[in-house]
Formats: C-alpha cells, sequence, structure tokens
C-alpha cells in the first residue's frame, strides 16, 4: 500500500515498493537551476572533470532570479549559465525575452509533466506535485552531480494527508489554503515529509491553485507536496505535455503519519505576517495595517489566473497616492495573454507597475525593494526578515484579490470594501 | 575531527535569507558571502565579533527557507567550526554535508549551552562538551547514507568514483 509520492519513487528506482526511511537513487527526468544556484552548480560540475551532461534534453537552466542582469555581477552568473548551456548544446535553456518564473514556465510548457520525479536547486521546485509530479528542492552541489549521472539520492519521505472539505468563498484559494495549512503545522510542521492535498475543495481547484498550494510546501518544511492527478490535471497537461505523462494515484488503504481535515466553509482570505510565513491571519483581522507596496506576481501567485484576479479587482479603481502597485506576470505567455485580454490597460490605468517575468522584488533582487520601515503586501512566498529589501522593512503574504484590494486602500483589506 | 569555540546562540526557524540575505547572492564568492554572514539575523555584528572556529548553536529548524547552498558556504568561510542546532531543515542539512560543513544535531546540546560558553566537538565520537559548566552531550547519529557520503569524500567525489571520471 503506497502514497502517490511513493509509487513515484518507487517508479523511478525500479523498485515495486519503498518504504518511509529508505534510502533510494532513482533516475531523474528533469535537473533545475537558476541564476543564482546553477554558477556553483557549472564549477562543481567542471571541478569534477566531468565533460558531458547525462542528457542535453533534460537540464533546464532558466536566468530568473536576477535577471534581466540587475548589476554587472548577476550578468556574470547569467553569462556562465549561457555558456554552459551552448558548449553542451542544452535544449531547456530560456533566454531573457523568453524565460519566465522556472515554476511557472515548466508546467506551462509541458516540459514537467504527471508522474515526473525531479530535482531543482530551487526550494519552491515542489511546485510540480500540482501536476501529480514528485518534485524537490536541492542545493548546487546536488544539481552537480545529477547533471553528471541524472541521478539522485533521496530518502522516501512519510506522508502527511491535508483534506480540504467545505465550500470555499469567492476571494479565497490556493494560496489561502496553503497559508491556512502552514498557520495550522508551523514552519517546520512538515519536515522532511511529503504533503499530499485532498478533498472536495481540491478535486474543484484549477490548476492554478493546485500550483500556489504545493509551491508552498517547502514553507512548511515539506520534502514535496503533491495533489492526484484528475480531470483537470488532464485537461491542463494534454494540450502542453512534451513527453509521456502518467498519472499515480495513492491507495485508499495508503499509511499518513497525520492526517488533517479542514473545513473551508466560512474561511477569510489569509494573510502571513511578519517574519514568517506561519504567523497567519484572517485578512478582518489586519484592516488597520496600512502598506506602501503591492506585488502581484511570483512563482507562487504569477500565472494568467492570478493577474485576471487582480485585475477583476482593480478595474475601474486608483492605486492609492502614497501606494506602489508592481504586477509581474511569470511568463511571456502569461503576459501576452495578459495583453490580449486587456489586463494590462486595467493596471496601468489604475497607476500600477507592469513588468517583465523576473522573480525580482520576491527576494529582494530588484524591481520592489522595499526602504527600511516599508511596508508590502505581497503574493510572494516568504517574508522572513530582509526578504524584500531592508531587514527592517515588512512583508504580509495574500492572495492576489487581496494584494490589489490592498493597493486601492492603501491598507491591507478585501474587495468587498472597495467601492 | 575536532572542534573547539565559542557559542553564538540564536533562536528558532533561522531562514537561509537571515544566514546570507538573497540581495547579496549576485555572487557565489564564499569570502564575498562571508562578509554578510547572519546579517538579517538577530545578531547582525555577528561577522565583527565572532571569532574563526566559533561555533552556532541554535533551536529549531535552522536553516529554513530556500535551497541556496551559499548558507552554508558563507557560514563556512566565516570561519565557523561547526553548527548544533534542535533540528535543521531538509535542504539545509543536505546541503551541508554536500559541501562539508559539519552540523550537528542536538537538543540537549541546545539546552545546556549559554552564550560565549567554551564549547568542545568531537565530531567522530559525536560528542558535544560544554568546557565552561563541564556538561557532556550526545549528538543525533548521522544517518548511514550520510557516513557514506562522507567516508567517500563528499557527494562529488562519491559522484565522480560512480561516473568513472579521472
Amino acid at each position: 500500500m503506497m502514497t502517490i509520492t511513493q509509487k513515484i519513487l518507487a517508479a523511478h528506482a525500479g523498485k515495486k515498493e519503498v518504504v518511509p526511511g529508505e534510502l533510494i537513487s532513482a533516475k531523474l527526468d528533469l535537473v533545475l537551476a537558476n541564476d543564482i544556484t546553477a554558477p556553483i552548480a557549472i564549477k562543481e560540475f567542471r571541478a569534477a572533470g566531468a565533460k558531458k551532461v547525462f542528457d542535453p534534453d533534460r537540464i533546464v537552466l532558466i536566468p530568473d532570479h536576477f535577471a534581466p542582469n540587475k548589476d554587472i555581477a548577476s550578468a556574470e552568473q547569467c553569462s556562465l549559465l549561457r555558456q554552459f548551456s551552448r558548449e553542451h548544446d542544452l535544449s531547456l535553456y530560456f533566454e531573457v525575452g523568453r524565460m519566465g518564473i522556472e515554476h511557472a514556465l515548466l508546467p506551462e510548457q509541458g516540459i514537467v509533466v504527471p508522474g515526473d520525479l525531479m530535482i531543482g536547486a530551487d526550494s519552491h521546485t515542489c511546485t510540480y506535485g500540482g501536476l501529480g509530479a514528485f518534485s524537490t528542492g536541492v542545493g548546487s552541489t546536488d544539481v552537480a552531480a545529477a547533471m553528471i549521472t541524472g541521478e539522485a539520492w533521496f530518502k522516501v519521505p512519510e506522508s502527511m494527508k491535508f483534506i480540504i472539505n467545505g465550500k470555499i468563498g469567492k476571494w479565497v484559494g490556493g494560496k489561502d489554503i496553503i497559508l491556512y495549512t502552514i498557520g495550522d503545522i508551523g514552519v517546520d510542521g512538515a519536515l522532511y515529509r511529503s504533503m499530499e492535498f485532498t478533498g472536495e475543495v481540491i478535486k474543484k481547484l484549477p490548476m492554478s491553485g493546485r500550483l500556489t498550494i504545493c509551491n508552498m510546501a517547502i514553507e512548511a518544511g515539506g520534502k514535496n507536496g503533491i495533489i492526484e492527478p484528475d480531470d483537470i490535471t488532464e485537461r491542463y497537461v494534454s494540450r502542453r505535455a512534451r513527453r509521456k505523462y502518467k498519472f499515480y494515484k495513492s491507495d485508499k488503504k495508503a499509511n499518513y503519519v497525520d492526517v488533517r481535515e479542514f473545513d473551508f466553509t466560512g474561511v477569510e482570505p489569509q494573510i502571513a505576517c511578519p517574519h514568517l510565513p506561519e504567523n497567519v491571519k484572517p485578512v478582518s483581522a489586519l484592516a488597520s495595517v496600512n502598506i506602501d507596496q503591492s506585488v502581484v506576481g511570483s512563482c507562487t501567485n504569477g500565472r494568467i489566473e492570478d493577474i485576471r484576479e487582480a485585475a477583476k479587482v482593480i478595474k475601474g479603481h486608483k492605486v492609492h497616492p502614497y501606494v506602489r502597485m508592481i504586477v509581474i506576470p511569470a511568463t511571456q505567455a502569461v503576459y501576452k495573454q495578459s495583453i490580449k485580454e486587456g489586463l494590462v490597460d486595467i493596471f496601468i490605468d489604475a497607476g500600477a507597475a507592469f513588468s517583465t517575468p523576473t522573480c525580482g522584488p520576491c527576494l529582494g533582487g530588484h524591481m520592489g525593494i522595499l526602504a527600511s520601515g516599508e511596508r508590502s503586501i505581497s503574493t510572494t512566498n516568504r517574508n522572513f526578515v530582509g526578504r524584500m529589501g531592508h531587514p527592517k522593512s515588512e512583508v504580509y503574504l495574500s492572495n492576489p484579490a487581496i494584494a490589489a484590494a490592498s493597493a486601492v486602500l492603501g491598507r491591507i483589506g478585501r474587495p468587498e470594501e472597495l467601492r | 575531527m575536532k572542534f573547539k569555540g565559542n557559542a553564538w546562540k540564536f533562536g528558532p526557524d533561522v531562514d537561509t535569507d537571515a544566514i546570507v540575505p538573497a540581495r547579496y547572492l549576485n555572487t557565489s564568492d564564499p569570502k564575498e558571502l562571508a562578509k554578510h554572514c547572519m546579517e538579517d539575523s538577530t545578531n547582525p555584528e555577528f561577522m565583527k565579533k565572532m571569532k574563526p572556529g566559533d561555533i552556532i548553536v541554535a533551536e529549531k529548524n535552522f536553516g529554513c527557507g530556500s535551497s541556496r547552498e551559499h548558507a552554508p558556504i558563507a557560514i563556512k568561510a566565516a570561519g565557523v567550526s561547526c553548527v548544533v542546532a534542535k533540528s535543521f531543515a531538509r535542504i539545509f542539512y543536505r546541503n551541508s554535508f554536500n559541501m562539508g560543513l559539519p552540523i550537528f544535531e542536538s537538543p540537549e546540546a541546545v539546552e545546556g549551552i549559554n552564550e560565549g560558553d567554551e564549547i568542545a566537538v568531537d565530531a567522530d565520537a559525536g560528542i558535544i562538551r560544554n568546557l565552561t559548566t563541564s556538561k557532556e552531550f550526545k549528538a543525533t547519529p548521522v544517518p548511514p547514507f550520510m557516513q557514506e557520503l562522507i567516508a567517500a569524500g563528499g557527494l562529488m567525489a562519491y559522484t565522480k568514483k560512480k561516473a568513472g571520471l579521472p
């Protein structure tokens, strides 16, 4: 009796069955790194005397964090990725103008598919669990080794199950579900464990929301987040997949170390307050918190559904005079679709900035850094001290509708409060 | 391996942005990264005050957040000999072994060490001694797989051997 996570790990390790705690060496479908983590991996790869990558079509390098290059040092890092990609003829290197934020780009382009096993030198690699893949974040050295061998070591994790039931409110979605969950179990509540999400809310949740939930599994210390693939997955994947895919499902009698059931009926949009993603409160408890900036974007909430949601809220309104609103579509396709649907017009008319894809402000890189004492509401994934700029600045994490409403109000608030 | 140094204490959930803020990640040069080690933590003066060989002693979930190997690299390049914590975040734990920063899990040791205490660590025996209070603690044993990696000389040495690289 195995969970979906165990089944994917077993299949890639060439085993019939794996049990939690077991150490396995597994074949990787993809290996991913970005402009921050790939440089170290490339140096390690070269230092090991390696001449060839295991498969030039299974290594993904994406300059997205400090790209388009924000300064000379970043330009050097991106240049190293470019050189390495040319040297090894990597087919999955994405240049500025074609790139997007890695965890939004890979599912959108059908590069990662259900049933895959992959690692990425970026902690939010766990995003692809939304498709029913096993994916987890590792460091640069693991990526260096994997680029040589196409394999990685894993300790099979124990699994936790989260059953999300009830009827969710109008402005409640994937972000609120994952913030609520992290608030419940804490930032190390799923340490070394797999987080599997199910229940009637999840079964109806669009792919964008599922990706958002799995994206933040790491914020609870989880090894991976995962959702069983179904018809919604099939519809999303069938027209995008570049490879064959396989749906794995958990056995009914699979073992979980912890099962939690949340009834989301009547649950408000959730906000994570500084300086940990576990400091979660309902939005109505924070109506007196003024903001200086509102960011909509990132690998967590930069997909077209997120941009649409923010646009729907802000349409016909103006960004508060004391607030900077920055909207960053996660990929070029999202950008283009935003233009096509007139969403860019809505943001510009409201007085918001609309940017080319980049991780940018999420990690305090560029494109919206906070000064001392400033406060941002943001659809990103982390609110640690100094995450978006000065160590004395603050970040509140929310869904896109709340970020948009707050941009208009000049304080944390809900779409219902806009007149 | 044996380490000796004074303890610098940190609270729970020290994240990788506190260990080395992302704004400095436009380089992977260990010396540059070390300059900013613990800059956004509860002890921003850490680099000015610490001496080479000193030991970081932290509560639960040390190194949570990003997968950046720059975090253990910065700590090692800063001259910190090892980190003792009640628990470590998963990726930080794996990274530390891969790049060679000695880390020890020991809730008892963290409880029994105060800021500034003189600490001696016997890595092979997994023993942490507080020389100031003359107390001794045991570290949680390293999983056999990690021991295998260490014996091989780290993940890259292990991989080279496996891949048949000279």
